[in-house]
């Protein structure tokens, strides 16, 4: 599997480290809806086919990646940054642009 | 009379093998069961098999969407062990252990279940010292376990690289003796024969493509073959379990699917006659009675449904095994396939009632499920006919992950491609 960072290019899977379901929301750090840290921490949405994931360039140049991945083919459709749009807390920080 | 005997073997042979029945009927799906139970893995099909046996519910269908045992209880690398530490993990698995040590009269089908020990070997004095807390844990409830000097583990298994100079010096290891391995597909077949003959349909090539529902309720299923009501739905899809699910709209789950990869080489003389574990990475292997060896390492690390892995884990296995076995670098590997296992937020499974109304849910079982089968089933049988869980499955409900009550061996947190 090759991946396409925005920095370094097309890269062995081998150089990135996988963190995960794109779709989850972190509450804000002061927040005390539990609900909503059970969801951030233990819910994931796990489609057979496209899927929203967050990649991290880790033996590279570290940045984080947002990318579209089928799960059954393994085809990538698109990568970009993930900075900015992580998570609410880093929403909040960029003036509440997604 | 028992089906399968040397008598009836001989009377058989004698007819010319003309009057063997097939193991299961094919039986067309009729229009409402009692139970339905979505997956024709082991562990549907032990459900089946302790609902009809332990409970005389016997109006039972069980959907497999392919063929009988297409799926991950043909896909393991068949280790069976209950060398855990958290006491409701052992207690699970050693009921597990149990249940395997009596299988085969059991079912009247051999599985071949060899208790040839499991060894876990230790690479630095800190990990030794983890495997004794883990063997005492182990020995407190009843299971065994043994630690083994350098010098036992180079008598049992001759060919690891022991000396000092290997690349992860080995210091010791813990055994259990009881653990083995089993002929995955003949557990498969056994369950579905005993199954069957106690008057289950076992119906093949019908996918659940939809729920019917009652309001909340679930009421039965639309699948490739048409509708099919029933009093109870049961999900035991495993690595599908997202799928499934998702069509009965619970789109996110304590899980993720993720494949790990499975390799055989070419057959070899007798050489190792233990299950044997690495340390200083994850790699398991076992010698079949075919004489290939069976081993594994980690899953791929990253959502997949493709019954297929990369490249990079097919390396990092192979160093792994010449790390261990310097003598292995030119034997060929045969064959490589890959399973979807259904990794949950704690590396435990879920056993329960729910999450809908009418619907019971069998799932997460990681990589370790093929020697949960006989207890997985047992307990989701138990829990299906009494709407309550046993005491054995009581911790491995779905909401223990939202109660903080998390059953996390490894101690990893709510990383699945970590457990």
């Amino acid at each position: 599997m090759l991946i396409t960072c925005p920095y370094c290019g097309p890269r062995d899977v081998i150089e990135f480290t996988y963190q995960g379901d794109g779709n989850r929301e972190r509450p804000q750090p002061a927040s005390q809806d539990l609900d909503a840290w059970n969801a951030y921490v233990y819910d994931r949405l796990n489609p057979a086919g496209d899927h929203n994931e967050i990649w991290q360039h880790s033996g590279g140049c570290r940045t984080h990646l947002r990318m579209v991945r089928n799960t059954v083919t393994h085809e990538i459709s698109s990568t970009g940054f993930a900075r900015g749009d992580h998570n609410a807390a880093a929403r909040h920080k960029a003036g509440g642009k997604s | 009379m028992a089906e399968y005997s040397a008598l009836s073997l001989l009377t058989n042979a004698l007819r010319g093998n003309k009057d063997w029945k097939p193991a299961w009927r094919k039986p067309d799906p009729k229009a409402s069961y009692d139970v339905i139970i979505i997956g024709g893995g082991g562990h549907g099909l032990s459900t089946a098999y302790y609902l009809a046996k332990e409970h005389g519910i016997t109006n039972v269908a069980v959907l497999e969407k392919g063929w009988l045992g297409s799926g991950n209880v043909g896909r393991n690398t068949t280790a069976v062990r209950s060398n855990y530490l958290l006491p409701s993990n052992t207690r699970f698995y050693e009921h597990s252990m149990k249940m395997w040590e009596n299988l085969s009269h059991d079912l009247n089908y051999n599985v071949m279940f060899s208790q040839r020990g499991c060894l876990n070997l230790a690479h630095t004095p800190g990990q030794f010292d983890d495997l004794a807390r883990r063997g005492n844990a182990m020995r407190h409830l009843g299971v065994d376990a043994e630690l083994m000097s350098t010098a036992e583990i180079a008598r049992l298994v001759p060919a690891l690289d022991m000396s000092a100079s290997a690349r992860f010096p080995i210091v010791g290891g813990l055994m259990q003796p009881r653990a083995g391995t089993a002929r995955h597909d003949a557990v498969a077949w056994g369950y579905a024969r005993g199954a069957d003959r106690r008057g289950v349909d076992i119906v093949e090539n019908c996918e659940v493509t939809g729920f019917l529902r009652d309001g909340d309720r679930i009421i039965g299923v639309q699948t490739t073959r048409g509708e099919i009501r029933a009093k109870k739905v049961a999900v035991a899809v495993a690595g599908s379990t997202g799928r499934v699910m998702q069509l009965a709209g619970v789109d996110r789950m304590p899980i993720e699917s993720h494949v790990l990869q499975a390799f055989v080489t070419e057959s070899l003389k007798p050489f190792i006659d233990t299950v044997l574990t690495f340390g200083m990475g994850h790699f398991y292997m076992s010698q079949s009675d075919k004489g290939g060896l069976v081993y594994g390492g980690d899953i791929d690390g990253y959502n997949s449904y493709a019954q297929r892995g990369n490249l990079p884990i097919v390396d990092e296995v192979m160093s792994e095994m010449l790390a261990l076995f310097p003598g292995l670098a030119r034997v060929r590997m045969l064959r490589s396939w890959g399973g979807v296992c259904d990794m949950s937020m704690d590396g435990s499974p879920i056993i329960t009632t729910g999450p809908l109304p009418g619907m019971y849910l069998n799932c997460g079982w990681c990589y370790g499920g093929f020697k949960a089968t006989p207890a997985s089933g047992w307990c989701f049988a138990y829990t299906i006919a009494k709407d309550e869980p046993h005491a054995f499955n009581a911790p491995f409900t779905l909401d223990r992950f939202y109660r903080g009550m998390v059953i996390d061996d490894k101690g990893q947190g709510a990383t699945p491609r970590l457990h």
